[in-house]
């Protein structure tokens, strides 16, 4: 049984709907950041894996890209954690709505 | 020098900065003598300005000295920039002249006034910004001037503003005024379509190169012409300018009657090329207006008691000579009557204010008479300003007003004849004045007709109540008569039922052993005692009632006497020409201020008002001068001004002998005013009340209407007004306003904080646009 890149793809599409569920269901705001990082790295999967299937360099570019951009929002993301869990120890996602309208 | 010319409006402005800002530790009379002085120091540069430009070449007597640019916006520039030409500096001349002449006298005038620096703070602002509106090479920049002068009106007619009255006279005249700036405003914009240009010298250049349809001419020349009935107080505008009499004084010397008001005639003639090319009827409608407002207000200013308010009506009449003038296109004689007119009604409002001065701020002509023998110097220069306003020849109102008069013959007898009946009454009006003010009894001291009726009212109440006292006199005695007849019927029944016990105990019928034949005895003539005095008492109780009667009898025929000599007496005359009023009847109820009246003497004043009034007294003889009609050369003012006016200039048509007969029949008019007024009010060969009917004195009843009329359904117009702009303009703006906000406040709810639910919403939308893209996929 050879490994196509249907394989891939699925995983891909696993891996993100795994995330986005995790994001949507999960309220501890560390789980959540855990999710989106899966989510990011699904599609960099699938970056990776149509780019080598068409042959094009630029499907590899892309995922150096999105990497960039999941370690800023990492730094960003936990400084922000960090900063609410000093204040407000155990708070949950749902706990941290002082932004509503 | 020419460069020089912005130091003309520079002195009072340095004046004014320094008033502002040290007026009140300066105080008096250094105030005074620093705002006098800048006025002097401008006159000087006048003179010096007057003198290079009478140096040059005729055709070059124009100059235009900027400052600064002040309004560079887009294709309009506006500059602050100074036009001297000979019109600009001979309304300078005069205006520094007589302001500095008034401004000496204020010293004198205002002297012990709590706002002393304040006044001469206003005073120097306001000459600065008559000498930019007359100085400014444009029109934006004579509008600010205009605008300055109307709000040191204001401030100046409502100078002593804890009075009401004077705060509200202030308010209308800047309201008034608000109407003609509207023309002003409206006549600027035009202007600017037309010209792209405000300045003077490009505006009238071009107008008189004949470069402007005559229908914006007309357009423009009308809306200067609204501009100038308000400043000017002609009709239907004038209604403000006897309000501002409300002012000290030198104020309505300087400000309503020499200069302010004076400016919308000096517009008029800066833009005559404008009135020469607008439509035949501008120039008519200026004349009929003007000469319909002098005689209009030559009928009120007859029957006005306040020595102010005749003056203030004569302002707007003789201004209406002028605009007479100008609609006849005889600039020269308008001017020339404005500087004499400048000269004779300064002088006659500065002489009405040393008569206020010297009679303790009494203001009203009734409660003269005879002032002339403690105030000779005041008395003596208003006969001089008197002689001129009323064209005596050859003082210097004769001069100008003939001139009028003669180019208005030459427009049309009808304006001819408005204007000589208008120069008999203004020679009636001004002889009632000075006849009541200088000559005649002295009637301070007299007791006036409110006071006397309050006298009588007074004796008739004391009277009365001398007859109710006799009146309750005469029941109490009579009370006491009827005591006294009970007692003595009393002492009686006494005195019989004690001869009665006598009688009872010698008989020995008695069974009381106790009874003492003696004891009843001296009881029954002690009983008898009694009844004797009783009946005494009566007797004198009888006559004191019979007293009581008689003198309310006498206090009844007394007031009988009274009422009976109030019923008959004659109402007192507010105007007691003859004789004082008689009160030898009710000298005991006379207030107290009339004995206090009685010892009050009327004063001279001192020597800073009194040497203005003698250097205007000298203008108003010679200042005919200027202008001689005898030959061309003797017209000096005429070819000064020549420059100015573009050969916009009537010339008369008459010939000499016409002109002769001219100035013969305004000469017999005038002198036949004056007789009518010495026979009324000096000789009493006539009724005065003739003239004084009460519709004049109510000015045609004309403010008090407009007044009811604006109070009333002007009210309510503007009323709903307010409420329109309350309700539509502002309800609009406010509608949209709570509309986003109660849209927000919906809007808000989606936005609960939680990050999940923003999750959810963009995979929501993600999932929506790819089903949107896979939908529109054409596979």
């Amino acid at each position: 049984m050879e490994v196509t890149v249907a394989w891939y793809l699925t995983l891909g599409a696993v891996l993100f709907t795994l995330g986005a569920v995790g994001l949507l269901v999960r309220r501890n705001p560390l789980v959540m950041f855990m999710c989106v990082e899966l989510m990011l790295n699904a599609v960099n999967l699938t970056f990776v894996s149509l780019g080598d299937a068409l042959g094009d360099l630029s499907g590899q570019v892309s995922v150096f890209f999105v990497l960039v951009v999941a370690a800023a929002e990492v730094v960003v993301g936990l400084g922000i954690v960090v900063a609410i869990m000093r204040r407000r120890v155990g708070a949950t996602a749902d706990d941290l709505s002082v932004l509503r309208g | 020098m020419l460069d020089l010319v912005w130091l003309i409006p520079a002195f009072p402005l340095v004046g004014f900065a320094v008033l502002l800002v040290a007026g009140r530790r300066l105080g008096e009379p250094n105030a005074g003598w620093v705002a006098t002085v800048a006025m002097f120091g401008s006159f000087a540069a006048t003179i010096g300005v007057v003198v290079d430009l009478l140096s040059r070449d005729e055709h070059h007597r124009r100059s235009v000295t900027t400052l600064f640019s002040w309004v560079p916006a887009g294709d309009l520039s506006v500059d602050v920039g100074f036009l001297a030409d000979p019109l600009s500096l001979t309304m300078c001349l005069f205006i520094t002249g007589v302001g500095a002449l008034i401004h000496l006298y204020s010293i004198g005038y205002m002297h012990g006034d709590a706002g002393f620096g304040r006044f001469f703070t206003y005073l120097n602002l306001f000459a600065f910004s008559m000498l930019v509106l007359v100085l400014a090479d444009n029109m934006l920049f004579t509008f600010l001037g205009w605008e300055g002068v109307g709000a040191c009106s204001y401030l100046l007619i409502s100078f002593w503003f804890t009075d009401p009255a004077n705060a509200s006279a202030g308010k209308k005249a800047f309201v008034t005024n608000r109407i003609g700036d509207w023309g002003v405003i409206v006549a600027m914009c035009l202007t600017f379509f037309t010209f792209g240009s405000l300045s003077y010298v490009e505006v009238l250049d071009a107008t008189d190169a004949g470069q402007v349809a005559e229908s914006t001419a007309t357009f423009i020349a009308v809306m200067l012409f609204v501009g100038a009935i308000g400043k000017s107080a002609q009709f239907p505008l004038y209604l403000w300018l006897p309000d501002a009499m409300a002012g000290p004084t030198p104020v309505s010397a300087l400000i309503h009657a020499a200069t302010m008001v004076t400016s919308g005639i000096y517009l008029l003639t800066r833009v005559n090329p404008i009135i020469a090319d607008a439509a035949a009827w501008v120039p008519s409608l200026i004349a009929w207006v003007g000469v319909g407002t002098a005689l209009f207000a030559a009928t009120i200013a007859m029957a006005q008691t306040d020595i102010k308010k005749v003056l203030a009506y004569s302002t707007v009449s003789q201004l209406g000579y002028m605009f007479l003038a100008v609609g006849c296109g005889a600039y020269v004689p308008a001017i020339f009557h404005m500087v004499t007119h400048a000269f004779f009604k300064a002088l006659l409002f500065l002489g009405s204010g040393s008569v206020i001065h010297g009679m303790d701020g009494d203001q009203d002509l009734r409660h003269y008479g005879g002032l002339r023998k403690w105030m000779p110097v005041t008395a003596s220069t208003f006969i001089i300003g008197w002689l001129a306003i009323a064209g005596v020849p050859p003082f210097a109102g004769f001069w100008s007003k003939d001139e009028i008069l003669a180019y208005a013959w030459n427009e049309s007898p009808a304006l001819w004849a408005v204007g000589l009946v208008t120069a008999v009454l203004t020679a009636f009006y001004m002889t009632r004045q000075v006849v009541l003010t200088f000559f005649g009894r002295h009637r301070y001291a007299d007791a006036r007709p409110d006071e006397v009726d309050a006298a009588w009212d007074a004796r008739l109440a004391s009277v009365a109540a001398d007859l109710e006292a006799a009146a309750a006199a005469v029941d109490e005695a009579r009370a006491g008569l009827e005591a006294a007849v009970a007692a003595r019927t009393g002492a009686e029944t006494t005195h019989a039922s004690a001869i009665e016990a006598a009688r009872t105990a010698t008989s020995g019928g008695s069974t009381d052993e106790a009874a003492d034949p003696e004891a009843l005895a001296e009881a029954v003539l002690a009983a008898e005692d009694a009844v004797v005095a009783a009946d005494t008492a009566v007797g004198s109780a009888e006559e004191s009632l019979a007293v009581a009667r008689s003198s309310r009898a006498v206090a009844a025929a007394d007031q009988a006497v009274v009422v009976a000599a109030e019923g008959e007496r004659d109402g007192v005359p507010s105007l007691a020409l003859d004789a004082a009023p008689d009160t030898d009847d009710i000298t005991d109820h006379l207030p107290e201020a009339v004995a206090a009246r009685a010892g009050h003497h009327p004063h001279e004043s001192p020597w800073t008002m009194t040497l203005p009034l003698v250097v205007l007294a000298i203008l108003s003889v010679v200042g005919g001068l200027m202008q001689l009609p005898f030959a061309p050369s003797l017209k000096f003012l005429e070819q000064w001004l020549e420059p100015s006016l573009f050969g916009n200039e009537v010339h008369l048509g008459l010939g000499a002998g016409m002109l002769w007969v001219l100035a013969a029949v305004a000469v017999a008019g005038g002198l036949v005013g004056i007789a009518v007024a010495v026979a009324a009010y000096e000789r009493r060969r006539i009724d005065h009340r003739v003239f004084e009917q009460p519709l004049l004195a109510d000015a045609w009843a004309i403010d008090r209407k407009v007044g009811d009329f604006m109070g009333g359904p002007g009210r309510a117009g503007f009323e709903a007004t307010t409420t329109f702009d309350e309700r539509v303009v502002d309800g609009a703006v406010n509608g949209v306003g709570s509309l986003v906000r109660h849209l927000a406040g919906v809007l808000r709810r989606f936005q609960n904080g939680l990050v999940r639910t923003y999750a959810a919403g963009a995979a929501i939308g993600a999932v929506a646009l790819l089903l949107w893209f896979l939908s529109r996929a054409s596979w």
